[in-house]
């Protein structure tokens, strides 16, 4: 287990470096901030001065070498617009597009899991036809749009849920967060939904494919053979077999949700990473690009860790492979 | 319940699968008869239809397939006129089943302990630690080593075999009545079949359970059953006492099947083997479904042979049996 977590520990550190040394070329090759940064106006010399306070007079290998160096301390650069540190600018927004994330996956699984089930255990009935043919909406229909609809339905003309912002925040652990007060879970619930539509059909299709399989299996009807309650056999034994596969591509797509969540916090005015990082592109804030992309990669990774954690308390088979 | 009726009845057993290709008859007049405290061997090429019969006795034949014909009496009873909850009383606990395929038994993320202290909770209002103490016995009674650590382990952390006597124990943990056990010991090595096989007899003669044995190899047929019933394409087209079909069969089908296996009173000769395949189940000849692979096929055979008691207690599906060897055993 130890030698699985530290060569896990080393594989990540090669990829953080790659991903820094890709996403700073990536974002030096996007365009001069310098254009849009220095007023037109300014005189040659003061542009001279700016380029030196911001670091960009030096070779491109320089400024990858002191922004490694600073990376090391934490240090991921300071906001050109907001001359604040890139990282705490984007540490601030966190929360907010991690509880949206969460609220998201909680809802896929919530949704997701009992249709499939359904659909899985009665694969000819009517309604289940109807759950897997509006799954295919969910993979279909583009986020935008659908976020736009519930706005003019639930906000606009039913005027049930507010359509823009956080709401009410409380404190935990020293940030803020919207799901601890009942205004800020109603801000969330439109936004949350928006960003689940296309999970939820994957968990439905996932759970529906999951039981038709397992199913079939042996080890299934010996459980039937043993007696057991349809109840027992279906929450126990058919069960804990599909979650193998849900949780996996479930945890695998938080990452993407995260990288998602862009679309729906700009629609819903959502004060979250995704948007942050929308307005530092349109400004080429370099510092924040870079930082938000090396916050993703680490994200990805501890995600691709967890998954793996959790799958290996999830399949016996698995534990007993990384032992040995 | 009837104490002077058999355990287990059959009776012109039919099972169809509706598939889209067409009706599979897996299972197409099946009868045999297995009283307390005997074996049935129930042996027959692969596709013959053994593990279908089981299936349909223990009432898990999954659709598209379903028993289109014939009764099924338990200690007497009718188990088509059972409820699902009856029947479910009944699986596990009146009646077990021992599956084929020893891999695929048991459910590969859940402890064996798990697996076990459930069936016994399924049937036997006991605590928990009671049902462990259960599990450990049937377990020790297996021949498992150290029975406490192994209820800590999880089904990949056994051999085939190992998993086997699992699912063995489990067929055990309420002393059924009636144990269907398809082809148990297939996966073992000889030594631990040799002991399964006599732990099997020692429990029919102690509680009497009956039992029946499905399997290919007639050699462990001869040594454990007491009655057998040879199935060909769906059909039982043989049955009686194991030593009279083994010493003088009727039908050219169990002549086939006893002459392909090596035998000590034939050294020496080759071994025969019956000619042509297992015909399709999809679409059978008219007739007899052993025709075009029989050596004393005639015109007759083409309309379909009944099952007469030729010999007292002994049935063959075939117009011309081997009556005079028949004779002289
Ligand atoms: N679900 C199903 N759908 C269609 N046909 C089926 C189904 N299950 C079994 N059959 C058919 O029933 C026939 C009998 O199968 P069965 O498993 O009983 O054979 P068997 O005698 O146990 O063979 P083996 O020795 O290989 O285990 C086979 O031809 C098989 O194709
Ligand atoms: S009925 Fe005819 S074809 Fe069938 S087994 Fe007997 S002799 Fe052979
Ligand atoms: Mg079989």
């Amino acid at each position: 287990m130890t030698v699985f977590l530290l060569r896990r520990l080393m594989q990540a550190a090669v990829v953080v470096l790659a991903m820094s040394l890709l996403v700073f070329i990536g974002v030096y090759a996007i365009g001069d901030p310098v254009e849009i940064l220095i007023s037109p106006e300014a005189d040659q010399i003061e542009r001279e001065r700016a380029i030196a306070a911001l670091g960009l007079d030096l070779p491109l290998w320089q400024q990858y070498l002191v922004f490694l160096g600073k990376a090391l301390q934490g240090d991921l650069g300071r906001s050109f617009v907001f001359n604040e540190p890139a990282l705490q600018l984007i540490l601030q927004r966190m929360p907010a597009t991690l509880e949206l994330a969460f609220g998201a996956t909680f809802a896929a699984l919530l949704i997701g899991l009992p249709l499939g089930l359904y659909a899985g255990l009665r694969p000819d009935s009517s309604v289940s036809k109807g759950i897997m043919a509006t799954s295919i909406l969910g993979f279909s229909l583009p986020t935008f749009w659908v976020g736009l609809m519930l706005i003019m339905v639930f906000a606009v003309q039913l005027g049930w849920l507010p359509s823009t912002g956080r709401g009410e925040t409380a404190e935990l652990f020293g940030l803020r967060w919207s799901f601890l007060t009942w205004d800020g879970l109603a801000h969330m619930v439109m936004p949350a939904i928006n960003l689940a539509l296309f999970k939820i059909s994957l968990v439905i299709r996932l759970t529906r494919a999951g039981v038709r399989e397992t199913m079939l299996m042996d080890y299934v009807k010996f459980a039937r053979a043993k007696g057991l309650s349809p109840a027992r056999v279906t929450f126990v034994h058919v069960f804990k077999n599909i979650l193998i596969p849900v949780v996996t591509v479930v945890g695998l797509e938080f990452g993407g949700t995260i990288a998602f969540s862009v679309v729906t916090e700009s629609i819903f005015a959502w004060p979250g990473m995704g948007k942050l990082i929308i307005d530092s592109i349109n400004v080429l804030d370099r510092p924040v690009i870079v930082a938000y992309l090396m916050i993703i990669v680490l994200m990805f990774i501890t995600i691709n860790l967890v998954v793996d954690l959790t799958y290996s308390l999830l399949d016996p088979r698995v534990r007993l492979e990384s032992k040995a | 319940m009837n104490d002077t009726a058999p355990t287990l009845e059959v009776r012109e057993l039919r099972t169809h699968f509706f598939t889209r290709a067409g009706v599979v008859k897996a299972v197409d007049d099946v009868s045999f008869t297995v009283r307390r405290g005997k074996v049935l061997g129930l042996v027959g090429e692969s596709g013959s239809g053994k593990t279908v019969t089981g299936f349909s006795i223990i009432g898990l034949v999954d659709p598209p397939g379903r028993i289109a014909g014939g009764q099924i009496l338990f200690q007497g009873k009718d188990l088509a006129s059972l409820s699902e909850a009856e029947m479910r009383h009944l699986r596990g606990n009146r009646i077990a089943m021992i599956f084929q395929d020893p891999m695929m038994t048991l459910n590969p993320v859940l402890r064996i302990d798990t697996q076990m202290i459930e069936t016994v909770q399924a049937h036997a209002k006991v605590s928990r630690e009671e049902a462990r103490q259960r599990a450990r016995d049937a377990l020790g009674q297996v021949g498992i080593p150290s029975p406490d650590e192994r209820l800590k382990s999880y089904p990949h952390q056994f051999s085939g075999g190992m998993r086997q006597r699992v699912a063995i124990a489990i067929a055990l943990l309420h002393k059924p009545d009636l144990i269907i056990a398809d082809e148990p010991t297939t996966a073992l090595d000889v030594t631990i079949q040799g002991q399964i096989l006599a732990e099997a007899q020692k429990l029919c003669a102690e509680t009497g359970t009956a039992l029946i044995w499905i399997t290919h190899d007639l050699s462990v047929v001869a040594g454990l059953a007491d009655d057998i019933a040879v199935m060909y394409a769906g059909k039982v087209v043989e049955s009686g006492p194991v030593s009279q079909v083994l010493d003088a069969p009727l039908h050219p089908y169990t002549v086939g099947l006893i002459g392909s296996v090596p035998s000590r009173n034939r050294r020496g000769e080759p071994l025969r083997q019956i000619p042509g395949m297992t015909p399709s189940l999809l679409n059978l000849p008219e007739g007899c479904a052993f025709r075009s692979r029989c050596p004393r096929a005639e015109p007759n055979c083409a309309v379909p042979p009944p099952m007469p008691e030729y010999r007292p207690g002994r049935f063959a599906r075939c117009i011309h049996p081997h009556l005079e060897e028949a004779v002289a055993a």
